[in-house]
């Protein structure tokens, strides 16, 4: 069952594309790994699902459908409804995501004030006590009057994802939620994701950067570039048999903890600028197995198995299992 | 905390003390007292006797301590003019400045605050191009020049409120307004500054996200933290509105500090300067000292920082 | 640079340039009495009238833009050297000095500007150069505490620390590499003040502690008028509406600065 459906989503600043037709879907239970260099449209995008785009950018075109519910036919008041009920959403950087000058105590509890009327200050600090033991901070009674710069950087991201359990959504969108952490912090608070979801039945969408991440965490992946969605697919499949050629560039990037050394993969060039967008398919330019046909049409998506897609005219042939990141997996 | 405060006191202190040493300097700078305020015909001996009795023939440091011990006790001589105590003068006429000056910088800070958050909040809009309008003309014309135009508009050409002179609201309308007008503009400027600046931060992004209404994410999350430095300003702007007020009072004849002030330099009245340089001093000295304390508790990590 | 800050400009540089050569716009001596023809209202005549001695408005009013804007001037410029001089001293050195300028500058802020004013042109005659030595006084605390601040925030940068490692002297380090960084602060400050100068020499003069009669400034003209609010509007308007101009221009230059869209960078 699709909690989130996004379709053929279009979002723009002046004149430039940020997003492009974008498609994907998530289901109930399941992590969608959202992949992609800076600048691909990963951010804009989950912004935009929550209707809460940056200033100066707007979603022009498209569907996005919360258990079959259109959000952009929504009213504002509507839609700052959905928030932090249904949909939730974890920031990059834990710092700045929270307030400093207020306790954490106060950045929990005002959600069961204004959104959920609870009237007694008692009970929504006993509601609080109770998220922040459920993600595991230390002695929960004593840090609710604490500041968000006495904690530590994982304890801080522990806090915002407690923020967004508040009221149980459907849907949590978590946008590098671990790239501003330590390394050996990273895997607990996935980790802490993971047991949220299998609890509660959550959709998540994780945007990431970080290979690793998506294989050990997440059930489907989309890829994407230049604001497009170039290949989508349950993550066994993509990361064995890739059949866009950036993502097997992407994919042999990566270096391998037990295999021989290999020549890590090196992708030439740089993505294309939103306001500069090339004719044809975007990667052609930096493609080593571009043809003409590339260059002068954008390549429809084409369906492979049931549940992928490649936006792709000469998708990789049969690739060689050898090299895929199932074989070598770290966990 | 209490160490942080300890050491703010006593800085204050120490300047306070400063602007003593400097005020009795310069008052004794301007001459002898003996020939500036005696006619012309007193003989000699006459102005020896009255330098004997001003304490003026005795070596500067013992006449500096006598002064510095009469201020502790709160006697500063009685003004030369009109033989008042000095310092009963100063504070008399101080309540009255402060109770224009108060009521000016509420009124700016109300007007500011909601023209500065409207501004950020409603970018671009129409309310937006007059807060910019109101802050630019405020900071362009001089208070009392203000004073005057609202006078010949409300007093002379409409009759609806007295040119001048103090004893019920009415008196207070046009003082205030001219006064208010110049702070709300600095005040709105840097309203509307902060918040353009807060409200791109993330957690202000985090607290959409959690769905809250919009008077809370704007009234406590966004204006709480905009809100240091405009309380530093709005704590400036009143000794920028004391010294203001010294030109209104003249122009509305209040009698106030400013106009005391303006009198005896006119007068060459010495005790009264000092008594109201002292009171002046102290004055702002706890003004800054209060300022510092509500940083420190606004904001939380200079709390524990020190 | 946008439009509107070059119309600003513009204002300003007319202004200033009408009253450097104010002898050349008007041949009538701004101290001309003629009793014959007070409260004029503006005529073609006499573009801003005359006032209650029958002396021209427009003149005086370019007469005394001279004497206040060279105030102003003098002023800024003076306290501008001086404070940035010693902001950027006390930021490099720290230590001791730091603390006693600060302190110096602390004490200057317990009493309001005005009243500092006052005092010592009250004890030391309002002559001209008292007036901008008070002004410049009661004005330099500004620049310096600003500019520490900057210098401040430079200093742990990491230029600095390899200058000093290449072997700097403090002062080659100061003039080499803090003051062209604070340079656009610093312009900054001195067009904002500007403004803020104008502000005080008028209320010294309207109070009658600053330029005395019967040489003519916009402060003092606007006090003159004063009496003659009903009858003869023109007398303080006038002069307080050039006031106005001058700073509103100077002001919006100042900001465009601060924005970034100015000539500086």
């Amino acid at each position: 069952m699709n909690v989130l459906t996004v379709h053929d989503l279009v979002v723009e600043t002046g004149h430039a594309r940020l997003v492009d037709g974008v498609s994907f879907a998530v289901r109930a239970g399941r992590t969608l790994g959202l992949v992609g260099e800076s600048g691909s449209g990963k951010s804009v995008t989950c912004l935009s699902v929550l209707g809460l785009p940056p200033r100066g950018v707007q979603v022009s075109g498209g569907r996005i459908l919360l258990d079959g519910d259109d959000l952009r036919a929504k009213t504002p008041a509507e839609l700052n409804a959905l928030r932090g009920r249904e949909i939730g959403m974890i920031l990059q950087d834990p710092m700045t995501s929270l307030n400093p000058l207020l306790t954490i105590g106060r950045q929990i509890t005002e959600m069961f004030r204004y959104r959920d009327g609870v009237t007694s200050r008692k009970e929504r600090e006993a509601r609080a006590i109770e998220l922040l033991r459920r993600v595991r901070i230390p002695a929960p009674e004593s840090r609710l009057n604490s500041y968000p710069h006495q904690f530590s950087g994982g304890m801080r991201q522990r806090v915002a994802i407690a923020m967004n359990l508040a009221c149980n959504p459907r849907l949590l969108i978590a946008d590098e939620p671990t790239t501003a952490l330590d390394v050996t912090v990273r895997l607990q608070i996935l980790d802490l994701l993971r047991e949220v979801q299998a609890e509660r039945g959550t959709a998540i969408v994780l945007v990431t950067h970080d290979l690793h991440l998506v294989r050990r965490y997440c059930d489907d992946v989309a890829v994407m570039y230049a604001g497009r969605i170039i290949e989508q697919g349950p993550v066994g499949d993509v990361f064995a048999r890739p059949c866009h050629p950036y993502t097997k560039g992407l994919l042999g990037a990566v270096p391998r903890l037990r295999e021989r050394q290999h020549r890590l993969t090196v992708i030439p060039g740089q993505p294309p600028l939103a306001g500069s967008i090339p004719q044809g398919c975007r990667f052609a330019p930096r493609c080593a197995r571009a043809q003409a046909d590339c260059l002068s049409a954008y390549p429809a998506t084409r369906a492979i198995d049931t549940h992928r897609g490649v936006a792709c005219w000469h998708p990789e042939p049969d690739p060689q299992t050898a090299d895929s990141l199932l074989a070598t997996a770290t966990s | 905390m209490p160490a942080y405060l300890l050491r703010r006191a006593g800085s204050a202190l120490l300047t306070v003390w400063l602007m003593s040493v400097l005020i009795f300097v310069l008052v004794r700078l301007v001459g002898d007292p003996a020939y500036l305020l005696m006619p012309p015909e007193a003989t000699e001996a006459d102005r020896q006797l009255f330098r004997e009795q001003l304490g003026l023939a005795d070596p500067v440091p013992l006449q500096y301590a006598r002064f510095l011990a009469g201020v502790l006790r709160g006697d500063m001589g009685n003004s030369f003019h009109f033989g008042a105590p000095a310092l009963s003068m100063a504070l008399s006429r101080l309540a009255s400045s402060l109770l224009l000056v108060g009521i000016s910088l509420t009124l700016a800070l109300a007007i500011g605050l909601s023209l500065g958050v409207a501004a950020a909040v409603r970018r671009g809009s129409w309310i937006d191009r007059f807060a910019s309008l109101f802050a630019v003309l405020g900071q362009a014309a001089p208070p009392f020049f203000v004073a005057l135009l609202l006078i010949r508009l409300f007093s002379v050409q409409w009759g609806w409120l007295p040119t001048g002179g103090h004893g019920t609201w009415r008196h207070l309308i046009l003082p205030v307004c001219a006064l208010a007008w110049y702070s709300a503009a600095g005040i709105a400027r840097l309203t509307r500054a902060n918040m353009l600046t807060v409200l791109e931060a993330d957690y202000i992004r985090m607290a959409r996200i959690k769905g809250l209404p919009a008077h809370v994410v704007i009234g406590t999350h966004a204006l709480r933290n905009a809100a240091l430095p405009i309380v530093a300003f709005a704590a400036s702007q009143f000794g920028v509105l004391i010294g203001g007020a010294v030109a209104i009072e003249t122009v509305f004849s209040w009698p106030g500090f400013g106009s005391l002030m303006v009198e005896a330099i006119s007068t060459l009245d010495f005790t009264v300067m000092q008594a109201a340089v002292i009171v002046s001093v102290l004055l702002f000295v706890s003004i800054n000292l209060a300022v510092d304390v509500l940083y420190a508790l606004v904001d939380p990590r200079i709390r524990y920082q020190r | 640079m946008s439009t509107r800050s070059l119309l600003f400009g513009g204002l300003l540089v007319a202004i200033v340039a009408a009253s450097a050569f104010a002898p050349l716009l008007s041949n009538v001596d701004p101290n001309a009495i003629d009793l014959s023809a007070t409260f004029q209202s503006p005529t073609w005549h006499h573009w801003f009238g005359t006032d209650q001695m029958g002396r021209d408005v427009f003149t005086r009013t370019l007469y005394g833009g001279r004497i206040s804007l060279a105030i102003a001037f003098c002023a800024v410029l003076l306290a501008g050297f001086f404070g940035a001089i010693a902001g950027l001293l006390s930021a490099y050195l720290g230590g001791r000095f730091d603390a006693a300028l600060m302190r110096i500058v602390d004490a200057q802020y317990a009493l309001p500007p005005v009243f500092l004013a006052m005092l010592i042109v009250g004890i030391c005659g309002p002559s001209m150069t008292n007036i901008v030595i008070v002004v410049t006084l009661a004005n330099w605390g500004r620049f310096a505490r600003i500019i520490r601040a900057e210098a401040l925030s430079l200093r742990e940068r990491d230029f600095i620390l390899i200058a000093k490692l290449a072997g700097a002297t403090p002062l080659h380090v100061v003039m080499r590499h803090l003051l062209p960084n604070v340079r656009n602060t610093f312009a900054v400050l001195l067009t904002l003040d500007i403004g803020l100068v104008i502000f005080m020499e008028a209320a010294l003069s309207f109070v009658g502690l600053g330029v005395q009669p019967p040489d003519p400034s916009w402060g003092g003209m606007i006090a003159e008028g004063r009496n003659y609010l009903d009858t003869a509007w023109w007398l303080s308007a006038l002069p307080g509406l050039v006031l106005i101009a001058t700073v509103l221009s100077s002001n919006r230059i100042g900001e465009s600065l601060q924005r970034g869209d100015g000539v500086l960078r």
